[in-house]
């Protein structure tokens, strides 16, 4: 009885984490799904968005002001990234990896140590670990102000052109459409996102930490195709799909939970994760090259190995 | 309308595979010509038109749309003065995207992209007019996703898209090639209507020598990177595909190589 006590008792927290990362879920969303660029520069946004909050409120700002600055840096980050991709041409995933390397260099400038906590007891943050029911109600506020002004964006000029180069940059181009700076623009967009959800993670469990980002990249697309599975079929409305995201990172974080209270070895965690984001990867491909054979080729298939093997036999027997 | 003076362009130069695409290539058109352009394989039609979409820059030469000096423009800007048809239908708009979606960024081509709302309730009306004309039932499916239309619905939607903010100048490389000869021939007829009612100028490349001959008010024949024949006017209208045949192997040196070009 105490075990599903335990559990239950875990669920806020796991709720209020699968908020956070479902913020920065929603950054992946854009450049994965609406841009169809694979960024791995989240790794080292995220942290980036952690530190710069930690430093800041602990030296006496404001945390909102703390938060701003965050995702500002949050967004320089995505804007090296763009750099990298559009004006240098070098492949998305390269450029990701290099401002996220570059990153964990700067990040450790920033914070001037490996981790710093911030003290919620003395410090007014937005939402801690140690008050739950307020953190959740918090991020809710934050999710849905962030799908809102996400799908307003989308609906605008500027925001359908931004999907247009996702989708055919031969159309966008022939449009009028500057490819390159839509993307830039979506990487900014995303990695403020992502940093966002850094600075919220820092506050809520109380410090920053230098390796704090490390695999982000696989929790968020978790998250996005956890969300896509469930919502996808749903709908075809924008808003829906991004709260689908959002709570694909609740519903991994609980699942999350269950597993670590079935008494799973949590250091193992990442490399499950790692595998079951691997699979739902490779099912699209998979099911098209596998399993697209119809009855009626399976059957003439099965002909023919037998026909095959039967001539084996007859030759074998002559011999 | 449209000025190329001594285009050239040679790719992998240097190497093994050099290959000269364009070869000074010289070419004036007023405005409200409608230019077939034919010629085999490799002759150069579809990287002159290139050359003027800006898919890349020549080696040297200069492009002139109306009175602008388009040579060193990126695409993206060039596009302010053109509309283009691709011969992939999938090319030409974004899959992903509802049919009015498409039009309301083919809408804003060459227009700076603003905050504003990417689609007013006045466009869709607008929208629907269009749809209509072109007589395929498009009027009712606003919110259907491209990539679920037919090929040659989605070139006959590309040709709205690339007209219907008037280009200056109209690319068409081969729009009809890659559909079945009832949609080519609705397609056809659709590009016919709207170059005449717009009063549009221009260049269509077609494999199909029927086709060249039947459209527009002048023809241009390519060889090798050039710029052969250059009929217009009422010596285009006498034309046949003989004497277009002749005519090549007089000009050229030699047969006519494109069984595609004379059975299509």
């Amino acid at each position: 009885m105490n075990f599903i006590v335990s559990l239950f008792k875990s669920m806020p927290g796991a709720i209020s984490l699968g908020l956070i990362w479902g913020i920065m879920a929603i950054g992946v969303y854009i450049t994965y799904k609406i841009l169809d660029v694979a960024d791995l520069t989240v790794d080292g946004s995220i942290c980036t968005g952690a530190c710069v909050c930690a430093i800041l409120v602990s030296s006496g700002v404001n945390v909102w002001v703390a938060l701003f600055l965050a995702v500002v840096a949050g967004m320089l980050t995505g804007l090296i990234t763009g750099f990298f991709h559009t004006v240098l041409g070098i492949p998305a995933i390269l450029s990701g990896i290099l401002t996220q390397l570059m990153l964990w260099s700067i990040n450790l400038k920033i914070l001037g140590r490996a981790n710093l906590g911030i003290n919620a007891r003395n410090i007014k943050v937005i939402v801690t670990q140690l008050d739950k029911s307020k953190a959740i109600m918090a991020l809710v506020g934050f999710v849905a102000v962030v799908i809102l002004v996400l799908y307003l964006f989308f609906g605008t000029e500027l925001g359908c052109s931004l999907r247009a180069t996702g989708c055919n940059q031969k159309m966008s181009n022939a449009q009028g459409i500057n490819n390159k700076f839509n993307k830039i623009l979506g990487l900014i967009i995303s990695n403020g996102l992502v940093a966002l959800s850094g600075a919220l993670l820092a506050q809520y469990q109380g410090f920053a930490d230098i390796n704090m980002g490390r695999g982000a990249i696989v929790i968020g697309l978790a998250a996005v195709i956890i969300g896509d599975a469930i919502f996808g079929h749903i709908s075809i409305n924008f808003g829906v799909r991004l709260a689908g995201v959002a709570l694909g990172g609740v519903i991994y974080y609980v699942v999350y939970q269950i597993v670590v209270w079935l008494g799973l070895d949590p250091e193992l965690l990442k490399m499950l994760s790692a595998i079951v984001v691997a699979i739902f990867l490779a099912i699209p491909y998979v099911k098209s090259s596998y399993f697209s054979y119809t009855p009626q080729f399976k059957a003439e298939r099965k002909a023919r190995r037998f026909a095959a093997r039967a001539t084996k036999k007859a030759k074998g027997g002559n011999e | 309308m449209l000025e190329l003076r001594h285009i050239t362009k040679t790719f992998n130069a240097g190497t093994v595979n050099e290959k000269v695409a364009l070869n000074d290539i010289c070419l004036k058109l007023e405005e409200g010509d409608f230019v077939t352009i034919i010629g085999g394989n490799g002759a150069g039609k579809s990287t002159m038109l290139n050359a003027i979409a800006g898919a890349w820059l020549p080696d040297c030469g200069s492009i002139i749309v109306d009175g602008v000096d388009v040579t060193d423009m990126p695409e993206y800007k060039r596009a302010k003065f053109l509309g283009s048809v691709f011969q992939d239908p999938r090319m030409g708009t974004a899959t992903d995207m509802w049919l009015e979606e498409n039009l309301a960024i083919a809408k804003r081509r060459g227009e700076r992209r603003t905050l504003r709302w990417a689609i007013t309730r006045k466009e869709r009306e607008e929208y629907q007019e269009l749809l209509k004309q072109l007589d395929l039932g498009l009027e009712h499916r606003l919110t259907t996703k491209m990539g679920l239309l037919s090929g040659g619905q989605r070139q006959a939607v590309t040709l709205l898209m690339a007209t219907m903010r008037k280009p200056k100048l109209l690319l068409l490389d081969e729009h009809t090639a890659a559909l079945d000869p009832k949609t080519a021939a609705k397609v056809l007829e659709i590009t016919d209507k709207l170059i005449t009612e717009n009063n549009l100028t221009a260049l269509m490349v077609t494999h199909n020598m029927k086709d060249a001959i039947a459209h527009g008010n002048r023809l241009i024949m390519m060889n090798a990177g050039k710029i052969i024949i250059d009929v217009s006017g009422e010596e285009k209208k006498k034309l046949t595909v003989e004497t277009l045949l002749d005519a090549f192997s007089k000009a050229s040196g030699a047969e006519f190589a494109s069984d595609r070009a004379l059975l299509g």
